[in-house]
């Protein structure tokens, strides 16, 4: 289910699209294409909104977070 | 079968690199299932789900994922973190190993510390001004001229325990937003 109760449709059809692509062609190293690229724009125009509406706040945060010490004394 | 407690899914990001990783971002929604004792103490997370998000890189030719899963709302209650790598075992290459890592931090344990630090802050301008007090008084049991009149003296030392204080303050608003990051368990 989406978090936009109105974007799951678009979601499942996305969905579909990508992992096929995956499965068939990006894991065996092809990334010529990108044939999800409209499924993605409208799924992701619908999501955004309703993100934006919801208050959910993803804004700034950095990708995969900040880089962790290696050694940490567990507690 | 295992994650009803899981509500909504959704990729809020999506891009290949040049150099043929795929980098993902999922937005998750999960209940918030708190113990009834934690329900009392925070009423106001009872009624919101909590949002998390996922950070993916799938790297086909390395044949490597590796994921980060952190929560973004009811961060001032409870942060917990998640780092998964996965890759192909050096010793079967039909299995997957992966590495789990994870942090749970509260940055409640820094108000816990924040208190205890004003709380030692005052007690000693107090006692600097009761130390005072008792001079004072014992100066003019025997006799002596006291060094500074009452007003003067506990002048003085309203104002130093301000400063005492306010230095204490500042440092427990320090220590309050330091803690987060200093005070985690790791697992």
């Amino acid at each position: 289910n989406s978090v936009g109760e109105a974007c799951t449709e678009l979601k499942r059809e996305y969905d579909q699209c990508f992992n096929r692509w995956f499965a068939e062609k990006f894991l065996k190293g092809d990334s010529a294409g990108d044939p999800c690229g409209q499924l993605f724009k409208r799924y992701q125009l619908c999501v955004q909104k309703a993100i934006k509406e919801k208050d959910i706040p993803i804004e700034g945060l950095e990708f995969m977070g900040p880089s962790k010490g290696k050694t940490e004394n567990s507690s | 079968p295992f994650s009803k407690h899981v509500l909504t899914e959704d990729i809020v990001h999506r891009e290949v690199t040049p150099d043929h990783k795929l980098l993902s971002r999922r937005l998750l929604t999960k209940t918030n299932r708190m113990p009834r004792w934690a329900e009392r103490f925070f009423p106001a997370n009872v009624a919101h789900s909590v949002y998390i998000l996922e950070d993916s890189i799938v790297d086909p030719k390395n044949r490597t994922m590796t994921t980060f899963t952190w929560n973004i709302n009811h961060a001032r209650l409870m942060v917990v973190e998640e780092r998964c790598e996965y890759r192909v075992n050096p010793e079967n290459s039909n299995w997957t190993e992966v590495k789990r890592e994870a942090w749970v931090s509260s940055s409640l344990f820094g108000v816990s510390r924040a208190i205890q630090e004003f709380g030692l802050a005052r007690f000693k301008s107090n006692v600097t001004k009761s130390t005072k007090g008792f001079e004072y008084v014992l100066a003019r049991m025997q006799g002596e001229a006291p060094s500074k009149t009452l007003v003067e003296t506990a002048k003085e030392a309203t104002e130093k325990a301000k400063e005492t204080a306010l230095a204490a303050t500042e440092k427990a608003k320090d220590l309050a937003s330091k803690a987060a990051t200093k005070k985690k368990q790791y697992v």
